[in-house]
């Protein structure tokens, strides 16, 4: 059964992703911070498609709100921490996955020692302000963040490297910030936050592997509405 | 006049009547210009995008250009 299991967890994910990589992915080291409707569907993608280590990070506990999109959230586990389910869901897809769950609101004092041993960062968190305490943590442990954000049936992902400008392109200085966007208004729809959570998991995987067009200084933007996307440069140049 | 196509996204869709996103505007307008004309609150927007780029709203639209404005999107 061991044997049967190893030899053919990823053989639908060849030749998509190679043999090499797929090793390459087993050995990667990825944080996941905010586990609520993005965050979610990035853990499930992740550990199915094999990332091998995932740090999880978010100190909130299911409610009744959240049953309408959040992937992992269900009625048997109102009042449980997010990073356990999560915890507890990987290790139902995927036993081979090293998880190290952070049952603790991320903050300006403990992100950077949760992430720095990471190779790369998913945003999946659903305040402005806590995204650009983020970024702090992620350029001091010089790795690439993945960000998704979600209103309604829109959203939109980017990608930046610790030497970019980052979050001040999409919501300019942090001081002129509201620490939420416009979701307070529209809710957020269950099938949008597994889009974005999507495509922030293909980022993740492009960047992991280095390859296809990645969504550096770029803002891909969704609207199932009217069935828009559409990737923007985030730096005009004259 | 010149004419643009207009894409108002999320909660800002409610300030465009036309179906099309196609819009009359004289030239010389600005995109905030544009934004008061269409009765959206200036601080509503966060992102505008011109032709697939970023463009702050001292941009001077141009025939046929493709405007698109974002309000702030935080949610997770």
């Amino acid at each position: 059964m061991e044997i049967y299991k190893k030899k053919d967890r990823y053989s639908r994910n060849f030749n998509t992703i190679t043999r090499e990589e797929q090793s390459c992915l087993a050995k990667a080291r990825v944080s996941i911070i905010g586990l609520g409707g993005l965050g979610g569907g990035v853990c499930e993608m992740l550990a199915r498609v094999g990332v091998g280590n995932l740090t999880l990070i978010d100190g909130d506990c299911f409610d009744f709100t959240n049953l309408n999109r959040q992937l992992l959230s269900r009625e048997d586990l109102m009042g449980t921490p997010k990073a356990k389910a999560a915890q507890d869901r990987i290790h139902a897809i995927n036993s081979e996955i090293a998880v190290t769950s952070i049952p603790k609101y991320a903050d300006d004092t403990n992100l950077y020692d949760l992430i720095k041993k990471s190779d790369l960062a998913i945003d999946c968190l659903d305040t402005i302000d806590s995204r650009f305490i983020l970024q702090k943590a992620a350029r001091k442990a010089a790795i690439p963040v993945v960000s998704g954000a979600i209103a309604g049936v829109s959203g939109h992902v980017t990608v930046f490297f610790p030497k970019d400008s980052g979050y001040e392109l999409i919501y300019g200085k942090k001081s002129q910030d509201r620490s939420r966007g416009v979701e307070t208004i529209t809710g957020n729809i269950s099938y949008c936050a597994m889009a974005v959570a999507a495509l922030q998991s293909s980022e993740c995987i492009k960047i992991l592997l280095n390859r296809g067009d990645i969504l550096r200084n770029k803002l891909m933007i969704i609207d199932l509405w009217t069935n828009t996307f559409e990737v923007m440069d985030l730096i005009s140049f004259p | 006049m010149i004419q643009i196509n207009i894409r108002l996204f999320v909660t800002l869709s409610k300030y465009l009547s036309s179906e099309d996103g196609l819009l009359n505007i004289k030239e010389d307008t600005t995109v905030e210009m544009l934004i008061d004309r269409l009765g959206i609150p200036v601080n509503s927007v966060k992102l505008i995008f011109v032709n697939g780029n970023k463009q702050d709203k001292t941009y001077c639209l141009k025939h046929n250009d493709r405007l698109g404005l974002f309000p702030p999107v935080g949610g997770g």
